[in-house]
Order: C-alpha cells, then structure tokens, then sequence
C-alpha cells in the first residue's frame, strides 16, 4: 500500500469556518476559550471545522452577522456545507475541542465563563440537529492547536504543556 | 455606532502617542526594576481583523508569556503584556538571582511566578496611570493574571469581548526591547492595548480631539 503523505492544511482563523476532503487535513491553533469543532461523514471522508468565538448570536451587535462566529449559528451552517459536499447528516458525528479558561481569575465576570459556556452551546446545538458526539478535549486551562484528518477521523489536539494526543 | 468607521489619520495620531506615553514609563520602570537600559519602540496603531490580530506577536501558536488585565473606567478595554518564553526567562533570571528558572517546563517555582505577575502589574501599572494622567480619565485596572501560553489562546480573551460589537480591533501595539549589544534588539516584548469601540470617543474628548 502506498501512503501518501499530503502536507496541504486548510487552516481556519478565528470566527472562521471551512471544509476539507481527503488527503487534505484541516487546522485551527491557538483555541483559548473559543471552540474548534469538526463534523465529519466518515463514509464520504468529508469534514468542515469552525472556530466559535461566543455561545449565542443574540449577543450580536454588529450590522452584519458572522455566522462562524456563533455556537448557534455556526454548527448549522457548517452543516449545510457539508451537506452541500455530498455528506449525509444521518451520517455526520462530531468531535470538539477548548472552551479552556485561560486566565484563572476570581473576578465574576461572564466573559471570564465564555470557554464552558461555548463548549455547552456547541453542545446544545449538535443535539439539537442530532449529530453524535464521538470524542471531546474541552476544559481546563490550556491552549489548544487542533488537526482533523478526514481520512483516519482523529483530530490531533496538541498543547504548550501536555504535548499531543489524539482522539 | 461604530466608531472605527469615523476614525481619521488625527485620531491614530493621537493613539501613537498615547501608546508612546505609556510605554514609556512602563520602560522607564522596566529600566529600574532590572537596572537594564530598556528601550521602546513608537507603537504601531492600526485596525485589524481578529486573524491580523493573531499574527501580531508571531502567530496563534507561539507559545508566550502573556500578563491579562480588563481596564474599567472611563476607559475599558483589554490589556496585555507579551513577552517571548526566552525574554521572560532572561528578566525573572535576573529578578529572582535563579539562573534554573525556565517558562519551559512546569511547574514554575512560587517566586519566578510571583516576579512575573509583580513585574506584569509594574508595568501595565505604569503604563496606564501615564494614560491616565494624560488624559484626565478614570482608568481602573483590574489584577493581572498570568499565563504560559499560544499567544492566541491568551489574546483571543481581549477580543471576545470586542467581537460582540465587531468584527475588528483597534490595537495601539507597543515593543519593548533590553539593549543587548550582540543582540539587535530583536527578542522583545510588546504591550497590546485595545480599547472597547465606545471609549474612542471618552478618549478623544478628553483631549479635546474632535470625533466628528
């Protein structure tokens, strides 16, 4: 068997979503609080990330609304995408990670909760339109860099202190 | 209602010199509190995207030794003090008298971890009581907290709160630099300053720099 090994990453910014098919892989890095989450159909080895920023776009108060930037908004269209690459939503599963709390402060501020209240909106939002959810890296206080390869369905997550792993 | 839309070359002018103010007393405490000659760079103010953001201090995953503060006030916004793992090696060394330290591996020792927080709160200290005396507006810093981390991971707190309002950030971008003679002064760290959209106008009043 040959092994191919394809360097090209798709790299996906903040508030930023996309999709990969194989051999490609697909990255976001540097996730503190925000979550990277991955949806995936397997079968058709198609994958879109999106990088959230916040839980819910009512929060919104800019003119235009960027949908990769909400929990809510952007697990639904990242859907749609895949589904407009051939995936099959009763096929599509999920694996996520961050939500981390970056800076360990007393202080009651919400925004200081944003990383467990994103991971619970992606949460919510994967239930809500039915797509299991395999694996998840969320917590704690580290950031994280994370690599999804359609190809095997592992996302790599690789942090400062604790290395690398793969779920 | 967005400010950054409104903003001229006067009202970035104006920003420049504010970062100039400010991290130049905190360099001058710098200077003093390491007996090193510090110096600053003029700070480069522009609007960013949150991906330009994340490029500014050599990308999301540069592991960084990074100090967060929230200002309330007249003014609120977010705060960071940025140092390369090296550098900040270099300086809590040299505080502490412990050539062992090292922001590489973990767990830190209790006095390196204290010398950077007390340094963080020096500095930003400084830094923002010449913004404040400058301006004449209340600025009540929060206490900093420390982290060991992606630089992305550790700024990407400050823009959360900005990305509510917008999808850019007004960053007044600061260097500091120790004067090494082998060393061009490359390894350096950086203050970021980004003001929530709302205080522009607090600011430029302040100085009577009009906003329309």
């Amino acid at each position: 068997m040959i092994v191919t090994h394809s360097n090209e990453v798709i790299k996906v910014g903040i508030a930023q979503m996309d999709i990969v098919k194989v051999p490609k892989t697909i990255r976001t890095s540097g996730l503190g609080s925000c979550v990277g989450a991955v949806i995936y159909d397997e079968s058709k080895k198609v994958a879109g990330m999106v990088h959230v920023m916040l839980p819910d776009s009512s929060l919104n108060r800019t003119a235009t609304v960027n949908t990769a930037k909400f929990a809510d908004t952007g697990i639904a269209a990242l859907v749609d995408l895949l589904k407009q690459q051939g995936a099959h939503h009763l096929k599509l599963k999920a694996k996520i990670a961050g939500g981390a709390q970056m800076f360990q402060f007393t202080a009651d501020k919400d925004s200081m909760r944003i990383g467990p209240r994103n991971v619970e909106a992606v949460k919510a939002q994967l239930k809500k339109l039915g797509i299991p959810l395999i694996a998840e890296d969320t917590g704690g206080n580290s950031g994280r860099t994370i690599e999804f390869n359609p190809e095997t369905s592992l996302l790599q997550v690789r942090t400062v202190n604790k290395g690398v792993s793969e779920i | 209602m967005n400010f950054s839309e409104k903003i001229t070359l006067l009202h970035l002018d104006v920003l420049k010199e504010i970062g100039n103010i400010g991290a130049a007393h905190a360099a001058t405490a710098l200077s003093g509190l390491l007996g090193k000659k510090i110096d600053m760079r003029v700070p480069d103010v522009k609007m960013a995207s949150f991906n330009e953001m994340m490029e500014l201090a050599g990308g999301s995953e540069n592991a960084v030794v990074g100090i967060y503060l929230r200002i309330e006030g007249d003014v609120k916004g977010s705060m960071f003090f940025i140092l390369p793992i090296e550098q900040a090696n270099r300086f809590i060394r040299s505080l502490i008298h412990d050539e062992s330290f090292d922001f590489h591996t973990p767990p830190y020792s209790e006095i390196g971890l204290s010398a950077m927080q007390e340094m963080g709160n020096i500095l930003s200290g400084s830094y923002l009581s010449a913004l404040s005396d400058f301006t004449g507006l209340k600025i009540y810093p929060t206490v900093p907290g420390l982290s060991v981390d992606m630089f992305g991971a550790i700024i990407s707190i400050g823009l959360i709160e900005l990305s509510q309002v917008s999808d850019s950030v007004i960053v007044i971008n600061t260097s500091i630099y120790e004067e090494v003679m082998s060393d061009d002064g490359a390894v350096k760290g950086q203050f970021f300053l980004l003001p929530e959209p709302d205080s522009f106008e607090a600011i430029f009043k302040s100085l009577g720099v009009p906003t329309t």
